[in-house]
């Protein structure tokens, strides 16, 4: 099939890239305005292709300065966009340990102390200190507070009804056409297969698109972005070693809740110093909630779910929610290198945008409005270089495009950002140094680090519960896990002082109840499994497993002889195994033991 | 082999698993955040729409039209993942999906939609649509659309078609027992409800999403408004089926106790 522009990937990136290049290939008045090179006498033939099921699905709740969405949307009213709020108050708490269990550093746990000892001048309150002050690089309080997933509904809508582009959800992309140097479109994956990519009833082999121009936006684990870095290579000093798992609850708040649409609140020091929290509240009685759960958190089994719920219960954030129901729930990877994981931003025939071409800025902890914004940019790019009947090879996107994101405010606050986050890699507390002083001087001073991928870093189970379970202790824990086909750290946990979860069917409910409440999680037959273990003697050999520690959906789950399996009805695809691997992969060191596929399914709530 | 006009008719019904809360509005009762929730193409209209597609597909110069009714933003929605399914033309109706509407109200809508259309010829045209409903199940709306179109020959809760040599349609409609009974309708037009039908859910084909769309943006353009029956109405309570969960880790838990277990509850409930 043949069009002109094929676009991988609907989220933010993409949402800017056709609402820019739509108000651009149309004349107001519906008339074409750039006729079609592949269909003459119709307008541009732009098609983007959507993984999961629904446009929305699968992304997260945001709160955002919204620059770039304000600069495409001048009249912009936060009304206009279901679960949007202007930001009305913003602040800071310091999470004490109210159970004992976590894990913080000598320094953290004598600051603890002499906080509770002055409580009362410090208005600690529920376990909690709020911060005098927001450094002006965190600081969003002209901002929104967005669903994404409503928001880039919202977008897609007004791309669609504009007839200058088709989105195309449920339509995994499989492969990028790498042709004579260059990109020559995609091809779209196989569907009636079996779980090996076998054809089976109602074999549809994947359709190949072709297009002068291949839009990448597929997010911090797309496949085709992966895909184009081993085709073409990365840049010298570019690395992806820095990652966080965000995982949310999207919650009816109680009618006892007093915080107004547009409160942000932002949570460090539990359940475990290195997971931040985050708080938004929407319309409506309605919040998003959620942590982060970064690579450089040294603990083999870093479950994000049990530490969501533990950090919900915080007396501090129980307070507001308690009494309060599970709408939604979700979780993605970020990818946290910045502007470090750049990729190649074009080459002949294609070009990057999103998260995924490194847009994120790591010290402001903002993704969205930089990603909208790499669209924008190249959508411009685009119209300018169609307007001149000029070829997009990489000359040509690397003067439209690549000089425009080199001049845009995305790309010079990223280099400020670049090494902020750096003293991370030493611990919490050179990190929380590192990222003041460098926001403080604008990116001049940083703490040095050295980001490594987890097989370097993450130490074993036993070393990292030594003093709190024994070897031997670990070791019944993991042989009764397998033999269960469940992960290991809920016993771990409980074994080192968590407390156990008092479910209560409406706010903390089991893992697999937040899948099918909250996340609505579903697969479509007839794909292949997107998720494969590319040396199982190796993983059956690990003694970590983070894979399925970690594993947002419990797809990933000790089977045969406690071999890692894949569930794909469970897998929401937020791509944490891709990056979480402790084996080091034995032809690139730099990757692990798993291949993470296009796929399809995942998550069908928009609320996210 | 016949050429047939078939037109089905279809509506939007929120994606499986969502969460339904019945809430009142001005308008009189509404599904709480009803334009957030995903939605997709009415199961029962689904198979019927994939069945028409198929009937189509093997009597060449048939044309399959998708009469639709729902709220614009999520018929638009809907298209985005249907139209790679089944090559139709669309005819959009703009109005309440939420299922808080009356049969008569729905099917007045629909059946004025396909007497509208252009060139639509009586010998050649099946009616297909679902038997009921995922919103509502009342059963009642394709029965009235056949009635106002003075289709006299209607098969529900159907699951087969075929075409004879001589073009009479053998139908097979669901009797209780798990029985069908054989019918033959000697030719057009007829009307079918369909229940599930034989054929799984066509793969998603780029080629025909690009051709779909070229007629689909245009017709939800010029959507018509509907009412569908709501205006005038009164409900006099709304509630959800009986929903009840609860959460609890029981470990070794042999089969036959789990089983039991399971009993209990729902005799409980």
């Amino acid at each position: 099939m043949e069009a002109d522009i094929v676009c991988v990937g609907f989220g933010p990136a993409s949402g800017g890239f056709l609402t820019t290049l739509a108000r651009g290939i149309l004349n107001p008045d519906g008339s074409t305005a750039i006729e079609s090179p592949s269909v003459p006498g119709l307008p541009l033939q732009v098609v983007c292709y959507e993984r999961a099921d629904d446009i929305g699905f699968g992304v997260s709740g945001v709160v955002t300065r919204a620059r770039g969405l304000r600069k495409s949307f001048p009249d912009l009213d936060p009304a206009q966009i279901p679960m949007a709020a202007e930001v009305k108050d913003e602040k800071i708490l310091y999470l004490l340990d109210p159970v004992g269990a976590s894990r913080r550093p000598a320094l953290m746990r004598a600051a603890d102390v002499a906080i509770r000892a002055v409580g009362g001048i410090l208005g600690v309150k529920d376990s909690a200190m709020e911060l005098p002050w927001t450094p002006e690089f965190l600081n969003k309080h002209d901002g929104l507070v967005l669903s994404t997933g409503q928001f880039t509904q919202w977008v897609g809508q007004q791309v669609m009804g504009s007839g200058a582009a088709q989105i195309w959800p449920g339509s995994p992309v499989g492969e990028v056409l790498v042709e004579e140097g260059g990109v020559a479109g995609i091809r779209l994956v196989d569907q009636g297969v079996t779980k090996e990519g076998k054809p089976s009833e109602g074999f549809l082999p994947g359709m190949e698109v072709r297009a002068a121009l291949t839009v990448v936006a597929d997010g911090p684990v797309g496949p085709i972005g992966r895909q184009l870095d081993k085709a073409f290579g990365t840049p010298e000093g570019h690395q992806t070693h820095d990652w966080a798992l965000g995982m949310k609850f999207v919650v009816d708040l109680p009618e006892t809740c007093t915080l107004e649409p547009g409160t942000v609140l932002h949570t460090l020091g539990y359940p475990e110093p290195e997971i931040f929290g985050f708080f938004y509240v929407h319309p409506n009685r309605v919040a998003s909630m959620g942590i982060f759960v970064p690579s450089w958190f040294d603990n083999p089994a870093r479950t994000a779910y049990r530490y969501l719920q533990h950090w919900m219960l915080h007396p501090a954030i129980w307070r507001h929610v308690q009494g309060g129901r599970l709408r939604s729930w979700g979780a993605k990877t970020l990818q946290e290198s910045g502007r470090r994981g750049e990729p190649r931003l074009v080459g002949k025939g294609f070009a990057r945008i999103g998260e995924g071409s490194g847009s994120t800025n790591v010290l402001t902890n903002s993704g969205v409005d930089e990603a909208w914004t790499t669209g924008v940019l190249l959508a411009e790019a685009v119209l300018e270089l169609l307007k001149q009947k000029k070829p997009f090879t990489a000359e040509n996107l690397e003067t439209t495009y690549v000089s425009r994101r080199r001049e845009s405010w995305v790309d010079k606050e990223g280099l400020i950002a670049e090494r902020a986050r750096d003293g991370f890699q030493r611990g919490i507390i050179p990190g929380m140094i590192g990222m003041m002083v460098a926001g403080l001087t604008r990116g001049l001073v940083a703490m040095p680090g050295n980001p490594m991928p987890p097989h370097r870093r993450v130490p074993s189970l036993e070393e990292y519960y030594r003093g709190r379970i024994s070897p031997e202790e670990i070791q019944t824990i993991r042989k009764e896990s397998d033999a269960k086909g469940i992960s290991a750290h809920a016993a771990l946990m409980e074994r080192a002082g968590w407390p156990a979860i008092p479910f209560d069917g409406e706010l903390l409910v089991s893992h697999q109840d937040a899948l099918l409440i909250g996340g609505k999680v579903q697969a479509p037959a007839g794909y292949a499994d997107h998720v494969e273990f590319l040396y199982p003697h190796d993983c059956t050999a690990c003694g970590k497993k983070i894979c399925i520690e970690m594993c947002s959906g419990q797809a990933i789950f000790p089977g045969e002889n406690g071999h890692p399996a894949f569930d794909r009805e469970k897998c929401i695809y937020c791509g944490a195994c891709l990056w979480n691997c402790a084996k080091a992969n034995p032809k690139d060191p730099e990757k692990g033991l798993i291949a993470f596929h296009a796929g399809a399914g995942g998550l069908h709530s928009a609320e996210n | 082999m016949s050429e047939y006009q078939i037109v089905v008719c279809g509506s939007v019904v929120p994606d499986p698993l969502q969460t339904l809360e019945p809430v009142s509005g001005p308008a009189g009762p509404a599904l709480k955040n009803e334009m957030m929730l995903p939605a997709w193409l009415d199961p029962w209209a689904g198979h019927a729409l994939f069945e028409a597609a198929n009937l189509a597909a093997k009597n060449p110069g048939s044309k399959v039209w998708l009469v639709a009714l729902g709220p614009k933003a999520k018929l638009q929605q809907t298209m985005m993942t249907l139209a790679q399914k089944a090559p139709f033309e669309l005819i959009a109706l703009d109005g309440s999906a939420s299922g808080f509407t009356d049969a008569t109200g729905t099917a007045t809508a629909l059946a004025e939609a396909i007497q509208a259309i252009p060139g639509l010829d009586r010998s050649r045209l099946l009616v297909f649509g679902g038997w009921e409903s995922a919103s509502r199940g009342a059963g009642a709306t394709m029965q009235i659309v056949g009635e106002l179109l003075g289709i006299t020959d209607q098969f529900q809760g159907v699951d087969e078609i075929g075409i004879a040599a001589d073009g009479s349609l053998k139908v097979l409609e669901r009797i209780e027992g798990g029985r069908h009974q054989v019918s033959v309708c000697e030719a057009p037009p007829a009307l079918l409800g369909w229940a599930t039908g034989n054929l799984p859910e066509p793969r998603n084909n780029p080629q025909v999403g690009m051709a779909n769309m070229r007629t689909i943006m245009p017709a939800l353009q010029k959507a018509k408004p509907v009412k569908a029956g709501a205006e005038g109405l009164k409900f006099h309570s709304v509630s959800l089926p009986k929903q009840a969960r609860d959460t609890k880790v029981v470990k070794d838990l042999p089969p036959d106790q789990i089983a039991a277990e399971i009993v209990e509850w729902i005799t409980n409930k």
